[in-house]
């Protein structure tokens, strides 16, 4: 059997540069090149998708993608050290030789997003894939394809937010409208907003009208974003949410991911708050 | 189609035969119990089983196998690149097997060989595989075939069907497959008049065993978190010691792990079963595990069984009714039980 068609066969990549994210050093985001030009082209994904990272010797993490398909020659993903895979991943030396199976799982739902709206509420690590979404719409071959784009950013301190030049760059556009904040801070310089997840984007989300909310975060954000949205007039049907679950197999084989008769690698891991409501509550 | 008889003896020289062609897996009684076993031309199979302790589960989906290696060697300009391992995928007849395990096979196609995606080794040992069927003369007081779509001469998914009439068996192909088997088989031709009304005979008293009446036709519609919010599971899942044995058991489970081991600097990446009963199945890195009770696990093993897979694909329950998860279960938690207070809730 061709090697190309086996789903569990990570293409080779190398580590080109790794960047230190945060100030707890916990999170640092890798940027991978492809040994081999044709699997680059072989892999084509779409914003909201994840990939496997496979390290020789150690195993594979899912991983959502951060960087955006408008972005060519490389993949980014920021990883946070958690357990055996991470843990190495954070030692290794730029040009390091490893694995990316993928992309695996659905993505957000641009089609539908199309001529609307776009709000973005996100906390904590759990922004790559919106970075990967930002980035995309931001591109110039896009960004018309959409109405008003409002992210509401929080993370606990101003040094563990992500992709912080970005941010500032966001939050110099006309294009899209950047709510940064931090739970604390005694930092005089901080020029951004202070306050918990949920209560900045009650303050900043105007309406739902013509309106996509996507959210990510930590659970305990997650919980208390969905009372805001929904009192702003956002049906579950267009509150998106990503989910995160121990994966193996990441093609819907191994069967450790599911939540009712769906897995998260496969028909996940981007649902809607009303297909979540239809599931038990087992995630 | 095709029909050959042997006696015993016979049979056992047209296994032999049929190795040169096949690897060859049949039961062997080893103590108390049968095991698949692959035939190396001495000692005999045993056939007269009520069936093998484990399914033959893992001669398609071994408990361990080796999916890619690689070495680590800084000096190997192949350092930290994956190579698919080199398998044995070459035909193989697995001679003896009940048609219970036989429709095990034909449900996990269903997750290992679909739209999406196809799990390479798993497809191609399926492919290359003959499946021998010998129908069940004597079920088993936990056998329930008959109550999820089978029976016990049930040929679905067979390549050919064996009837063991005693002192000599009658085989018939089923697919072409089977026919190419049989004809390397050799053997006397078809039964005679008398041989196949006991075939008859045989086919009609092996239902009349089966005392196992479960009742599976409500499941579908039921309302699924009414299902999973049910009072009953505390009650089902007390008694569990979440030893993994009914997963292991049962030839419908297809639920894998993948690691990577290392030995000096060569490495491998392996798939083994796992099981839903283990907490770490599903234990974030963060520490969250959605499943960390047991309850929450016993729930997920009948439903994912019993509804997960009945409101995927439509098609009954993902149990071939072998009733093994019910002969060893070392507390006595019966999935026909389970199933009953699920159907009827």
């Amino acid at each position: 059997m061709n090697q190309t068609h086996n789903p569990y066969f990570p293409y080779p990549v190398r580590v080109e540069q790794i960047v230190t994210e945060t100030e707890d050093e916990k999170l640092k985001t890798f940027k991978l090149r492809f040994l081999n030009p044709e699997d680059e082209r072989k892999f084509t994904y779409i914003p909201g998708q994840f990939a496997e990272l496979s390290v020789p010797g150690k195993g594979e993490v899912p991983i959502g993608i951060a960087s955006s398909p408008t972005e060519k020659g490389f993949l980014l993903f920021t990883v946070n050290e958690v357990g055996l895979v991470t843990t190495y991943l954070h030692m290794i030396k730029e040009g390091y030789v490893m694995g990316v199976r993928g992309p695996l799982g659905n993505w957000y739902p641009w089609e539908e997003m199309e001529g609307k709206n776009v709000v973005i509420v996100g906390g904590g690590f759990a922004f790559t894939t919106l970075r990967s979404s930002i980035v995309y719409m931001l591109d110039p071959q896009n960004r018309q394809r959409f109405g008003e784009i409002t992210v509401v950013y929080g993370a606990r301190s101003p040094g563990l937010l992500l992709y912080r030049e970005e941010l500032s760059d966001w939050e110099k556009r006309n294009d899209i409208r950047m709510h940064i904040t931090v739970d604390a801070t005694d930092d005089p310089e901080w020029k951004y907003n202070k306050g918990f997840v949920p209560a900045v984007a009650k303050e900043k989300i105007k309406s739902a009208d013509n309106a996509i909310a996507i959210v990510c975060g930590p659970p305990i954000m997650i919980r208390f974003t969905q009372p805001v949205l929904e009192e702003l007039g956002f049906p579950p049907e267009r509150i998106i949410l990503s989910l995160e679950m121990r994966m193996k197999c990441g093609i819907g084989m191994c069967g450790r991911c599911n939540i009712g008769d769906r897995y998260v690698c496969k028909d996940g891991p981007v649902f809607s708050l009303a297909q979540l409501k239809e599931l038990p509550p087992e995630y | 189609m095709l029909e050959r008889t042997f006696t015993i003896k016979e049979w056992t020289e047209a296994l032999k035969k049929l190795r040169s062609f096949y690897r060859v897996f049949a039961p062997f009684k080893e103590g108390d119990f049968h095991s698949f076993r692959e035939f190396d031309g001495s000692g005999s199979p045993d056939f007269n089983f009520g069936n093998t302790r484990l399914s033959a589960k893992a001669l398609i989906y071994p408990q361990s196998e080796r999916m890619f290696d690689y070495t680590l060697d800084e000096k190997n300009p192949d350092v930290n690149l994956y190579k698919e391992a080199v398998k044995d995928l070459s035909p193989q007849a697995i001679v003896g097997i009940r048609p219970c395990d036989v429709k095990g096979f034909r449900l996990m196609k269903r997750n290992f060989d679909n739209e999406e995606y196809r799990d390479p080794w798993w497809v191609q040992r399926f492919e290359s595989t003959i499946l021998v069927g010998f129908g069940c003369n004597d079920p088993c007081p936990t056998c329930f075939c008959t109550s999820v779509g089978g029976g016990p001469f049930n040929e679905e998914g067979l390549d050919v069907i064996a009837y063991n009439l005693g002192e000599r068996f009658v085989l018939r192909a089923l697919t072409e497959k089977g026919e190419v088997f049989l004809a390397k088989a050799e053997g006397d031709t078809g039964p005679g008049e008398d041989e196949r009304r006991k075939m008859e005979e045989l086919k009609r008293s092996s239902v009349e065993k089966i005392s196992s009446r479960v009742a599976t036709d409500q499941l579908k519609l039921k309302e699924v978190n009414a299902l999973f919010s049910a009072p009953f599971w505390e009650e089902t899942a007390f008694s569990c010691i979440n030893c993994g044995t009914c997963t292991f058991f049962c030839p419908t489970c297809w639920c894998f792990d993948i690691q990577d081991e290392v030995f000096g600097k060569e490495g491998d990446r392996l798939r083994n079963w796992d099981s839903c009963m283990f907490p770490l199945f599903t234990l974030h890195g963060s520490g969250h595990n959605p499943r960390e009770n047991k309850v929450q696990r016993v729930r997920q093993r009948f439903m994912h069984k019993l509804k997960y897979y009945v409101d995927k694909y439509n098609d009954g329950v993902q149990c071939s009714g072998c009733g093994r998860c019910v002969r060893y279960c070392p507390v006595n938690i019966d999935i026909r039980e389970v199933a009953e207070k699920m159907n009827s809730y």
